[in-house]
């Protein structure tokens, strides 16, 4: 795929770098992300990579848009309310960047059908909000053998792992098992700043990025630990357990659990 | 006995175990945390019958479930 006159103009500060130019750049246009979550992260990190390029992207969410989101949900505007994300998005993302296909996926994510839809793409940005589906997600990138951005929020604070599966630290290898619901506190009840959600995603489209180009250092094996009240970021290693289910190279683990519901920043149940 | 805190340097009474460390820095909710010691990931049945000793580097990483 050649670049045309327009993309060439679109991408030139990419073509500018040497860790991209044309090469780099066609090979992020036939690369497809999953963007699951259209909210905090999901936001920033889909307009990223729809600027950047990225030849399909889907866009998983069941929810519409509530007046609460939009202190942070930036893909979504005041006239939004009461429309589905994914509608509200896809329009946002077709006029960034009307080259890259936006699949969207109007619904949850569940047991019975993440594993077909991760299958899909290259890579899986965990943008969700609640346990049950960080570690379903983590289970079923797991068993697809698909790598995948983790990132989680709360108050002032975010965190992200990138996991290669069989090859890195899961987000099980972290932190193993749901806690009993009630024990952490969600969004709804702490707050969250959608600035440090902004950040958070646009790290995780970074992350996806890297991954296609194949270019420098991915956060494996290293959780990346934001504390944006302090403003300090730093890096904790971490390491494959392979005592640890899903994760080793026999997994305990041959299918995925239903899901409890449990949301992390939305007011209302789903 | 002198520690290593999520990357801060921290004076602890001797002998504590995990379970003691997360009370005396006062983390409310045990279950927010997973414990990682000298880089390694604790079970968290481990955590009443691990010691921390002197020199131990000790993180806390919090559960994070937000995203939306």
């Amino acid at each position: 795929m050649a670049l045309n006159d327009d993309q060439i103009e679109r991408y030139m500060r990419h073509l500018s770098l040497g860790e991209i130019g044309g090469k780099g750049q066609e090979k992020l246009m036939n690369s497809s992300a999953l963007v699951i979550g259209a909210g905090g992260l999901g936001s920033p990190a889909a307009y990223y990579l729809t600027a950047a390029g990225i030849g399909r992207i889907g866009l998983v969410d069941g929810d519409v848009v509530d007046r609460s989101n939009l202190q942070r949900q930036i893909l979504h505007g005041t006239p939004d309310i009461g429309r589905p994300k994914v509608e509200s998005a896809k329009e946002k993302l077709n006029a960034l960047n009307p080259d890259v296909e936006i699949e969207t996926h109007q619904y949850f994510l569940d047991h019975t059908n993440i594993l077909d839809l991760v299958k899909r793409y290259d890579f899986v940005l965990d943008c969700t909000d609640g346990f049950p589906i960080k570690f379903l997600i983590n289970d079923a990138c797991v068993l697809a053998n698909k790598p995948f951005s983790h990132a989680g929020i709360l108050r002032w604070d975010g965190q992200i792992l990138t996991c290669l599966p069989w090859r890195s630290a899961t987000y099980r290898c972290v932190f193993r098992e749901q806690p009993p619901p009630g024990a952490v506190p969600t969004c709804a009840e702490a707050g969250v700043l959608g600035a440090m959600a902004g950040t958070v995603g646009t790290i995780q489209a970074t992350e996806a990025v890297k991954y296609f180009l194949g270019k420098g250092e991915l956060l494996e094996n290293r959780l990346l630990i934001y504390d944006s009240m302090r403003m300090r970021m730093r890096t904790v290693n971490v390491k494959r357990d392979p005592r640890w289910p899903v994760g080793a190279p026999h997994p305990d683990i041959h299918e995925l659990a239903p899901l409890g519901q449990e949301p992390a920043c939305e007011l209302k149940k789903r | 006995m002198r520690i290593q805190i999520n990357g801060q340097p921290k004076e602890a009474p001797d002998g504590l175990s995990v379970t003691a460390l997360i009370a005396h820095e006062k983390i409310k909710q045990p279950l927010m945390v997973s414990v990682e010691l000298n880089g390694d990931i604790l079970d968290r049945e481990a955590f009443e019958n691990t010691t921390v000793k002197d020199g131990d580097t000790v993180e806390f990483l919090y559960f994070m479930g937000g995203g939306a």
